[in-house]
């Protein structure tokens, strides 16, 4: 006798999802690597390697990397507050960290550049100590942060949620100070959520335009993300460019969140 | 999200996906009519059509409506080229509707001389927009490299309006160097350096430099930097150069689509409507230059009558100077050092 499932007929609802993935990811992005196989290696490799290419993705990994870790360290803090502590207004906190989702990107990015620019509120301070904000790498590092930051929280929250307090007290009750219990307790069980939450703010982070373009200045080789890079190739009429810029950023992402799964899966195996 | 949720949210979704709702070119008995325009024509347009719209019902053609959509000239080219029905396109550079004759196919390569001047019914230029009292005291194009000035231009590569700037510093400098090219592409580089953001449309930076205050001085349209007197009373000035450029955004009919729409005629009454009288009264009060010389000496007090190059006689065109200056590797790459 068949297993019985949750969801009627495993044919009709895996025929849906193949339907879906293919029509609104997989069908895209084949065309754009048929796009881009309109060129041959040797100009696939003209324009990945040359000196702009390589310097906006130095920038867009760089910046993408040190905002979802600033993420993750921020995030896990954030969650452990709302768990973990009753305080007046704490669900309209809640609420307040899934806003950087909902707001659309072009208005968080001139909302930070007014913020951080030379004469803005932070940035002016920032400007005494010497520290350029708005306008240079510092610039995409923050709005990076403000759009990857709610990962963390939303995907570590839940696991907090589900520790439970007897683990904890089974530590005290073996001697295991406050610290030692998170370290060696608490802490490896939310690496894997931490990781995910790293790997998400990560991938959206390397994606992300509209928020940068306005806060990063755009200086061809200082301040250029490879998403500007694209849509400037696409300015010029050049889809073909385009598309195999827009490849290697995919192939290179999808390289990186593989390996951080990888690394994620072994983490949670050893964790049990 | 709970899965009875769902459904009826994705199905809310789909019937808020333009595609899907039944859209033609004549709903309810409506003629549409869309126009594809580029960033700062926004207010200028939505004059030119409240009047269409009226004479055309008063000449007893039926009833008609005019979309209009916005966007940086380049990017609503592409988008026209990608499909956007647009029946006329009102762009920011010859060259972004030459793509679309060549590219597409919509219309056919000779499309500007369909219309009288060029295709082009109003003119501008680029002038500077400087702080209240012009504390830096930029006079001319000189007076932009100096050390401390910082210029606001958006970027050339996405924005039509700053490849007029960047052929307008290009003229100058050239003229001022006696043509010496390595010269000229110095002056380019020192300008650059000069400039601390490069946004990607001529709003954004008409944004950076009037709403956060970033810059001394603004390489705008010169309808732009009317606008943002208007918007900002008593914060900025327009400087006139000693030379600027002669913009001609041109217009043309997107034929194919019109067809397809049964909007031949509309489309085509619409774009000799701009070099009518009153449409010409409409571009000197938002302040493009009027072709039709007894109506731009109206507005010659604000218009100044300086000398302009232009990019036929003086670049070759705008196949050429796109090439020489714009594409990969050209001038401005050179200026930022990038191969």
């Amino acid at each position: 006798m068949p297993k019985q499932r949750v969801i009627p007929g495993f044919g009709l609802s895996m025929g849906i999802t193949i339907f879906w993935l293919s029509g609104i990811i997989l069908i895209p992005l084949a065309a754009l690597f048929l796009k881009a196989a309109g060129l041959g290696p040797s100009e696939w490799w003209a324009i990945l390697s040359s000196p702009r290419v390589i310097a906006a993705a130095k920038l867009t990994f760089g910046a993408s990397a040190a905002a979802a870790l600033v993420s993750m360290v921020l995030g896990l803090l954030v969650a452990w507050v709302l768990v973990r502590y009753e305080f007046p207004g704490r669900k309209i906190l809640d609420a307040i960290v899934d806003l950087p989702f909902a707001l659309p990107t072009a208005v968080a990015g001139i909302t930070l550049t007014q913020i951080y620019a030379p004469n803005g509120w932070l940035g002016k301070i920032l400007f005494e100590w010497g520290i350029r904000s708005a306008y240079s790498s510092l610039g995409v590092f923050i709005a990076l942060t403000f759009i990857g930051f709610p990962f963390v929280v939303r995907t570590v929250q839940p696991v907090m949620e589900d520790l439970g307090h007897e683990l904890e007290e089974a530590a005290a009750s073996l001697g295991a100070s406050r610290w030692t219990t998170f370290r060696r307790v608490i802490f490896p069980m939310l690496v894997p959520a931490l990781i995910t939450g790293f790997t998400l703010a990560f991938a959206r982070a390397i994606g992300e335009y509209g928020s940068v373009i306005f806060i990063s200045g755009n200086l061809p080789m200082k301040t250029e993300i490879l998403p500007l890079l694209i849509v400037k190739q696409l300015e010029q009429f050049k889809y073909e460019a385009a598309a195999v810029i827009a490849s290697g950023m995919l192939i290179v992402s999808f390289a990186l969140l593989f390996l951080i799964n990888l690394l994620q899966r072994r983490l949670n195996w050893q964790a049990r | 999200m709970k899965a009875r949720y769902f459904i009826p949210l994705a199905l809310a979704t789909l019937t808020l996906l333009p595609g899907c709702s039944p859209k033609g070119a004549s709903a309810g008995g409506e003629l549409e009519l869309q126009n594809v325009s580029y960033d700062p024509t926004r207010e200028f347009y939505e004059e030119v059509n409240a009047a269409f719209v009226k004479k055309w019902e008063a000449d007893g053609k039926g009833k008609i409506k005019v979309i209009q959509s916005h966007g940086g000239s380049g990017k609503q080219a592409r988008s026209v080229i990608d499909g956007q029905q647009a029946d006329v396109v009102t762009l920011a550079l010859a060259g972004d509707i030459d793509v679309i004759a060549k590219q597409a196919k919509l219309l056919p390569d000779d499309w500007q001389s369909k219309l009288p001047d060029n295709s082009s019914p109003y003119t501008s230029t680029i002038v500077f927009v400087v702080r209240k009292g012009n504390p830096k005291g930029v006079k001319d194009w000189a007076d932009l490299i100096k050390e401390g000035t910082q210029v606001i231009t958006p970027d050339p590569k996405t924005s039509g309006g700053a490849r007029w700037n960047y052929l307008a510093a290009w003229a100058w400098a050239e003229k001022e160097y006696g043509g010496d090219q390595a010269k000229t592409l110095e002056y380019i580089k020192a300008l650059f350096k000069n400039v601390p953001v490069l946004d990607t449309g001529a709003r954004a930076a008409t944004t950076t430099f009037a709403q956060s205050k970033i810059g001394d001085v603004f390489l705008s349209w010169e309808n732009e930097a009317y606008l943002i007197e208007k918007q900002f009373p008593g914060e900025t000035e327009i400087v006139y150069p000693s030379i600027s450029i002669l913009a001609e955004p041109p217009v043309a009919v997107v034929e194919k689509n019109a067809a397809k729409h049964g909007a031949t005629e509309a489309a085509q009454a619409y774009l000799q409507f701009l070099y009518t009288d009153e449409a010409q009264e409409f571009a000197g009060k938002h302040f493009y230059r009027p072709r039709k010389p007894e109506i731009l000496a109206k507005f010659s007090s604000k218009l100044q009558d300086i000398p302009l190059v232009t990019v036929d006689k003086d670049f070759g065109g705008w196949e050429k100077a796109q090439k020489t200056h714009f594409d990969d590797g050209g001038t401005f790459d050179q200026a930022y050092g990038v191969k």
